[in-house]
């Protein structure tokens, strides 16, 4: 008998969604993989100990979270699930509003949380169809965390409200549009809904219906015959060497199909993580390292029956490691005698700055000179910051599932980067990229994180040694312990500038902890040093930067890649040098910021591939600095230990990642009059699928309803880079503007030669071609086409190599409160030159989202270490994600720009919101309280602490 | 979570199936505490609700509370004339890291076994001088007082083969005037700190501290305390602890923080009280 046979208790009956299920369910199974294993994938995995929601069913009318609900209790039980309350073309009305408000960005949260709202509504002692317990809705949503949105779309789904985009304070009642005569350059950016479509109106998702009924299929959302799961042991030991692994007792469990250890693992070293150019990131990684360097890495895999079996065989591995000794702090990482934590590698086959240091990369360079810029000032800042590690916490774990479709292999994955990600799996095992096939179903959150080979590389090798489809899927525990997290980093700045107020000398230190492995970290130090720095026209700059190994879980991308940590710095320092000089803090910005014209400097000119293709940090200065001086009205905390202060902050980001991203589109007219857009970039809550079908839309004269769309898809799209660096607008994007184009070309063309006459032109609209009074609808054009074995497809490509800026700021104003060390916020004000915005209520969600998951960063966020290279925090109930109730509506104002590099004038608007959000609140709080705090988060243990410590 | 060592569910129908209980076998109530955690060692669980028990019964000596009552139930649990002390149940439930769908399994004794130090039954049970019935596994039956039940960051009085049978209020409890603070390192964030104050017809005052210490801290006073007095005795507590969740001088100076506030917030309605 299996373990798993052994495990079953009798047969239960209930209902789901009115059908009647008999099944078996384990003894100790949640109610959550009970319904997944009945295909019920609306109900969604997301941290698995009842903290976020994802898997809310009702049980017999009451909300109960599946995932901490034991199976068992299921017996004679109505279950209903998001799909049962409505599906697309008939959802429940708390499902429409979802879809009306664009209350979900990748979704996953979304099942869950309308679930959740649909049991609120009913339990609401207000009258049918009135504001159901708003009063109390932080309550009431605390339980279901979503990481895109920021709440503020939820919060109108539920109540059917609409906060314009200025905040419900400064809407004139009866009008919901901008006030025009104070508000000039905003754009009304109205709601989401059925607008028809062209670029610049707030087309809704896509996929939105589906994904609010949960009947979007995400990676794991599938049922695969014959599918084994994979278990790994993690290493116990922050730096040891494996000494001796007997599978004996693990490999004769019944059910288990496949042990994988370091005997199993391709020689060829590689980097978990990817770019365009593989030389970005150093080659450090084993599928399996007979080394381990942090807490958690893989000793050894077990392929087995089902993930309870996995795990029983892991625990039957019997291993004897060979201690190391280890490194900790990154301080201590360069010290001579120092463990060495890559000490075995090639600094040139792994391109490495200097294993023999733990060096991973460092640049040191000054333009001008920055002792003769501070002996020129009249005022000199300097001070030290301190930033911690985050996780990403999209949703949706990193998961793959693998399988031989004949000998070819196919990877259903939670990636930003399937192409990518099929180029290094071929590498690392000797395949041609025709016989790998890498694609997504819609990703439940990335944020960086999933631009990463986390669980591909284990995947492809169970698949092959067992020729078996297999599953992988992190744990959150996983996620929070072994995925990697924003790059720690210790920050130093000096600056000085004459009494008027100009920037003499820009001095930056940055020691970038990487952890045990240097995925990311060359690309973070030397992203992370560049617009930050580059944005002050500075006659003297200097930086010295390190990214260096430690025994630490290794650290990655994360949104902002690096500037979100050195702006921090230099924007909190720029705050405390405009206190010194007496100098307003929005006046200091114009003063020293670039503008078109100016070069572009880090420690030498940067290349001609960055442009000002657009121009509008002069309007975000104003835009901010008058919303906040208008204030909103919000009362401010009565009482004696209230202190009130506001601050703000700039940044800047190239659109484009630098030295190359590539996408090649195509746009076909099929048979039946639609149109297909096959792109290889990925949707995972960014909003591209949206803006692609609007551009195509535009292009070809039609309505969105019009396109269909295949993406992310090795063997259906052409290649792409990914979905990383704010690519999927300006790049993705152009190319299918260009290809979308050129089909219009073509099929007026088509259309001439369909009618034999040349000399006449055919213009494109909504369902056909127009010519002289005659129309050619899009089917008959299709069928002519088909019948005479012309192919009306069109394929661009779009390299990246030129590259715009986009610029944001951001202003708070908060109140202390000096006995608690709490930080409430009246005000927040984010305004973007995002250039032409492509879906204004789309892009007001990236803001949005940017700025709930900064304000995680700033306030509550910390992966916490003990010291010793183990993380404490390792379920979501000690890693605080913001709740509904931690976040406040922020303005959102748009610069009026128009790019010309991006499509229709359009700029990233993605990672760069993240950016100036902590450095405004640092200065804010500064303000308050007349200390200024420099580590993160700013808990209110430790603004306490500024105060009383 | 799935609890993938667990091969046997065994539905308790009397007392005696409690046999079971050992070291790899565990109560199961709600479960929203046990499937929130791997227990790779667990092998089968004794599920309470079979047993029946009623969630809540008003006696003459006050209320007892079944182990298996849910936070949904108790946070509804219907006002009686001279309750003074009812708004503390609701509040204690707010205190409860998990959502009101949590609530909706999260059982009472639970949530007191589980003894984590921001456990808010914990604060209700001590602050209310409950009385906890214990079913010892050799079947006799024993009385706790709430205040010695937990003994440290996830200890507690009873054995791997006990089980948690009911807390009693006291009427006196029930009856007394109360205050209540929270405070995490976010709004609704899992508590730092979470504080009850009581004070009884006779003036007797009693103040709970829990969240912020390793264990709960009961002061009590024959009546209020001065000011000073208070925050002497609180800052000799000597438990204050550090997590993800507040820094021990934090929680420390939080407890004096919050510790004032209802001893002024009892002065002035028991002032009032008094005049009218």
């Amino acid at each position: 008998m299996t373990l798993e046979q052994a495990a079953m208790v009798a047969t239960v009956t209930f209902e789901v969604n009115g059908t009647r299920v008999e099944a078996t369910p384990a003894a100790g199974q949640c109610l959550r993989t009970l319904l997944r294993e009945q295909e019920h994938f609306e109900v969604k995995k997301g941290c698995d100990t009842g903290d976020c929601g994802a898997c809310t069913v009702q049980v017999d009318g009451t909300p109960v979270h599946s995932c901490i609900y034991p199976a068992y209790r299921a017996a004679g039980k109505q279950i209903t699930t998001a799909a049962g309350l409505g599906q697309p073309g008939n959802l429940a009305p708390v499902q429409q509003r979802f879809v009306d408000s664009a209350g979900f960005q990748c979704g996953f949260c979304t099942p869950g949380m309308v679930v959740t709202a649909a049991a609120i509504e009913a339990d609401a002692d207000t009258e049918p169809g009135a504001v159901p317990r708003l009063h109390d809705l932080p309550r009431l949503l605390k339980g279901n965390l979503c990481r895109c949105t920021g709440y503020r779309s939820i919060t109108d789904a539920i109540t059917g409200q609409h906060t314009p985009p200025e905040g419900s304070c400064h809407v004139v009642p009866g009008r919901e549009q901008s006030d025009a005569s104070m508000l000039g350059r905003v754009r009304a950016t109205g709601r989401a809904g059925q607008a028809v479509g062209p670029v610049g109106t707030s087309s809704g998702a896509i996929a939105g219906e589906r994904v609010v009924s949960g009947l979007e299929p995400y990676t794991l959302d599938v049922a695969i015959p014959g599918l084994l799961h994979l278990a790994v042991l993690g290493s116990p030991h922050a730096h040891a060497r494996i000494r001796s692994l007997d599978s004996t007792r693990a490999a004769a469990l019944p059910g288990v199909h496949r042990v994988l250890t370091h005997a199993d693992s391709p020689a060829t070293l590689f980097s978990t993580a990817r770019h365009e150019s593989r030389f970005d990131d150093p080659d450090d990684t084993l599928v399996f390292d007979a080394t381990l360097r942090f807490r958690g890495q893989r000793v050894a895999a077990v392929v087995a029956d089902s993930v309870a079996i996995a795990e029983a065989a892991c625990r039957l591995l019997e291993v004897e490691y060979e201690l190391l000794d280890a490194v900790f702090d990154p301080q201590l990482a360069g010290a001579p005698g120092a463990p060495l934590v890559h000490g075995d590698k090639d600094p040139v086959v792994s391109r490495l700055a200097d294993p023999r240091r733990n060096l991973v990369a460092e640049l040191h360079g000054e333009y001008g000179n920055v002792e003769a810029g501070l002996a020129e000032a009249t005022t000199i800042v300097s001070g030290s910051w301190q930033t911690q590690r985050i996780s990403h916490t999209h949703l949706e774990t990193h998961a793959t599932i693998g399988w031989l479709d004949q000998s070819r292999l196919n990877l259903r994955t939670s990636s930003q980067v399937p192409f990518l990600v099929q180029k290094e799996i071929c590498r690392l095992f000797d395949l041609e990229p025709a016989d790998v096939r890498v694609f997504t179903a819609r990703v439940g959150g990335g944020f960086g994180g999933k631009q990463e080979l986390l669980t591909e590389d284990l995947v492809t090798l169970a698949v092959l040694k067992t020729g078996r489809p297999v599953q992988y899927e992190f744990t959150r525990t996983d996620e929070l312990t072994i995925a990697p997290v924003r790059h720690p980093m210790t920050l130093d700045v000096t600056l000085g500038a004459t009494a008027d107020g100009r920037l003499t000398a820009l001095k930056l230190g940055v020691l970038a902890d990487t952890g045990a492995y240097g995925n990311h970290a060359p690309g973070v130090m030397f992203h992370g040093t560049s617009e930050s720095v580059a944005l002050y026209h500075v006659p003297n700059k200097q930086v010295n930067a390190q990214s260096v190994y430690t025994n630490n879980p290794p650290s990655g991308a994360f949104r902002g890649y690096g500037l979100g940590q050195i702006i921090f710095a230099i924007e909190c320092a720029l705050d405390e040098l405009a206190r010194k000089l007496h100098v307003d803090p929005f006046e200091l910005r114009r003063l020293n910021s670039v503008r078109p014209g100016d070069p572009l400097v880090v420690t030498h000119e940067e290349g001609p591939d960055l442009i000002f293709g657009s121009y509008g940090l002069d309007q975000c200065l104003d835009l901010a600095e008058a919303a906040l001086k208008r204030g909103n009205g919000a009362v401010v905390p009565a009482g004696p230990p209230w202190r009130v202060g506001t601050g703000m902050a700039s940044s800047m980001i190239a659109t484009t990642p630098p030295r190359g991203h590539r996408s090649q589109a195509s746009v076909q007219l099929l048979a039946g009059g639609r149109y297909l857009v096959r792109v290889g970039t990925t949707e995972f809550g960014n909003g591209t699928t949206t803006v692609h079908a609007q551009i195509a839309a535009t292009a070809l004269h039609t309505t969105v309803d019009r396109i269909d769309l295949v993406h992310s898809d090795t063997d259906a799209a052409g290649y792409d880079s990914g979905a990383f660096g704010s690519a999927g607008v300006v790049v993705a994007g152009k190319a299918v503007l260009a290809a979308a184009t050129a089909l219009a070309e073509t099929l007026s063309s088509a259309a001439a030669s369909r009618s034999g006459s040349a000399d006449v032109t055919w213009q494109l609209e909504r369902d056909g071609l127009r010519a002289a009074g005659t129309v050619v609808s899009l089917d008959e054009l299709a069928s002519w086409a088909t019948a005479n074995d012309i192919d009306l497809t069109a394929t661009r490509r779009e390299d990246g190599a030129l590259r715009s800026l986009a610029f944001n700021v951001h202003a708070f104003r908060v109140a202390v409160n000096t006995d608690t060390g709490e930080v409430r916020i009246l005000q927040s004000i984010q305004t973007a030159d995002a250039g032409f915005v492509m879906n204004p209520e789309q892009c007001r969600g990236q803001i949005e989202g940017g700025v709930a998951q900064a304000l995680g960063t700033a306030l509550f966020e910390e992966v916490l270490l003990d010291g010793a290279g183990a993380v404490t925090t390792r379920v979501l109930r000690n890693y605080h994600v913001p709740q509904l109730v931690d976040l406040p509506v922020t303005e959102v104002y748009f610069a009026q720009s128009h790019d010309v590099l991006g499509p229709y004038g359009a700029k990233s608007m993605s990672e760069s919101t993240y950016n100036p959000v902590a450095p405004a609140l640092a200065n804010a709080v500064r303000d308050a309280i007349g200390i200024r705090p420099t580590e993160l988060p700013m808990s209110r243990d430790r603004i306490w602490r500024l105060l009383h410590g | 979570m799935d609890l993938s060592t667990v091969t046997r569910i065994i539905p308790a129908r009397t007392r005696s199936d409690l046999i079971a209980l050992g070291p790899t076998v565990v109560p199961l109530a709600g479960g929203s505490e046990l499937f929130a955690d791997p227990r790779a060692h667990l092998r089968a669980l004794v599920d309470l609700q079979t047993l029946g028990w009623p969630a809540l019964t008003i006696t003459e000596d006050g209320l007892e509370i079944a182990a298996t009552c849910t936070l949904a139930e108790l946070s509804r649990l219907p006002m009686q004339a001279g309750w003074a002390a009812h708004p503390l149940f609701y509040q204690c439930c707010t205190a409860l890291f998990g959502s009101f769908k949590v609530w909706n399994v999260a059982t009472v004794g639970g949530n007191l076994a589980t003894s984590l130090p921001a456990g808010p039954m914990i604060t209700l049970a001590v602050a209310l001088d409950a009385e906890l019935l214990v079913w010892r596994g050799d079947g006799s039956d024993e009385v706790v007082p709430a205040r010695q039940f937990v003994t440290g960051n996830m200890t507690n009085a009873l054995a791997a083969n006990d089980v948690l049978r009911s807390i009693r209020v006291p009427l006196t409890s029930l009856q007394a005037t109360t205050a209540y603070r929270k405070i995490a390192l976010s709004p609704l964030g899992r508590s730092g700190a979470v504080l009850a104050g009581r004070v009884d017809a006779d003036g007797v005052f009693v103040l709970t501290v829990t969240a912020a210490t390793l264990r709960p801290v009961q002061l009590r006073y024959s009546e209020l305390p001065a000011a000073d007095v208070l925050a002497g005795d609180i800052a000799a507590i000597d438990c204050w602890f550090t997590d993800a969740h507040g820094a021990a001088d934090w929680r420390r100076a939080m407890g004096l923080l919050l510790g004032e506030e209802i001893r002024a917030e009892l002065a002035a309605s028991t002032d009032v009280a008094s005049q009218s």
